[in-house]
């Protein structure tokens, strides 16, 4: 548990925020109003998105709680067919992660039998993402949401498709 | 399931969830703060740039998403933003679906892990589909 919590080590994501936070300072030397009015667009936004937040985390936890790492490579494997696409599918909307995490975890599951193509549809569909959706409908309307998934899903098929064609799986 | 093992896996699920968050919520912010920057500097060139040609505002769009990064929500809070701002839904689309599908800056990562050839090809592809997505949900929203 500890490890999950992390070190006191500054990740890459803090970096970028005190490279933001100069630059702020920087322009604020030569315009303070500019930055004034930047920051207090910033707020309002955040002010915002900070109730949706609480339910992205909450479904979040409810998403780990019920897909594991360890349940994708069970139905993930090369003799997986027809299901394999489905779960390819589920797989890449339920699981989350960053890509420098589930970069490497694919380059595994490929060495163990994954097919590309399953990969490109696990891929693909990363941008359907359930715990954001209520995010996604507060900014675009539902219609909006519902016909974008839609076609992500039926694009991540193609993608595959596509991919599996032009790019041979070693076996 | 006995009731200390549930607790367990519920505690690893929360402490995963609050890993994301702590990992992409700096970038998040740093984003945000970014963004509202430019936006003070872009707001007058956006119409120059997005006019609402059908092929151009999500070719723009995409590009922009292909070069940015961190996790899908933060594209959907610039892109509610940038909406606000009357950039066209059509170019919104296009950005929020290269956003996560384009990865220009995770490439060499990419490369690394499933191959020179496979990260090329599905960068290539996921670029144009992006295009053709944000063209079609645009054109399906105005049937429905």
């Amino acid at each position: 548990m500890k490890k999950l919590m992390g070190k006191n080590k500054i990740n890459g994501g803090i970096k970028f925020l005190i490279i933001v936070l100069i630059f702020y300072l920087i322009i604020a030397l030569f315009n303070f109003s500019v930055v004034k009015n930047a920051f207090l667009n910033f707020l309002t936004m955040l002010i915002k998105i900070i109730p949706m937040l609480g339910i992205v985390f909450i479904i979040m936890i409810l998403v780990n709680l019920f897909f594991t790492k360890q349940k994708i490579a069970k139905h993930l494997g090369e003799n997986s067919g027809t299901k394999g696409w489905i779960y390819a599918m589920i797989s890449g909307i339920l699981v989350s992660g960053p890509p420098y995490i589930l970069f490497p975890l694919l380059g595994n599951l490929k060495k163990e039998g994954m097919k590309n193509s399953l990969v490109a549809v696990f891929l693909y569909n990363r941008n359907i993402k359930i715990p954001f959706l209520p995010v996604m409908i507060y900014y675009f309307g539902l219609n909006f949401t519902v016909i974008l998934s839609f076609y992500i899903i039926i694009f991540s098929v193609l993608n595959g498709k596509i991919i599996g064609w032009l790019i041979k799986d070693r076996i | 399931m006995k009731f200390a093992s549930r607790k367990f896996i519920l505690k690893k699920s929360f402490f995963k969830a609050l890993q994301t968050f702590k990992t992409s919520f700096p970038i998040m912010i740093g984003i945000l703060l970014l963004v509202n920057l430019i936006n003070i500097f872009a707001k007058d060139y956006y119409s120059k740039i997005f006019t609402g040609n059908i092929i151009l505002d999500p070719l723009a769009g995409a590009l922009a998403g292909s070069f940015s990064f961190g996790i899908p929500i933060t594209s959907y809070i610039i892109g509610g933003e940038l909406l606000k701002e009357g950039i066209s839904l059509i170019a919104i689309a296009a950005f929020i679906m290269s956003w996560s599908t384009v990865g220009m800056a995770m490439l060499p990562l990419e490369a690394k892990s499933l191959g020179k050839r496979f990260a090329l090809i599905r960068n290539g592809l996921n670029f144009i589909f992006a295009i053709v997505i944000s063209i079609l949900t645009i054109l399906t929203l105005k049937v429905f």
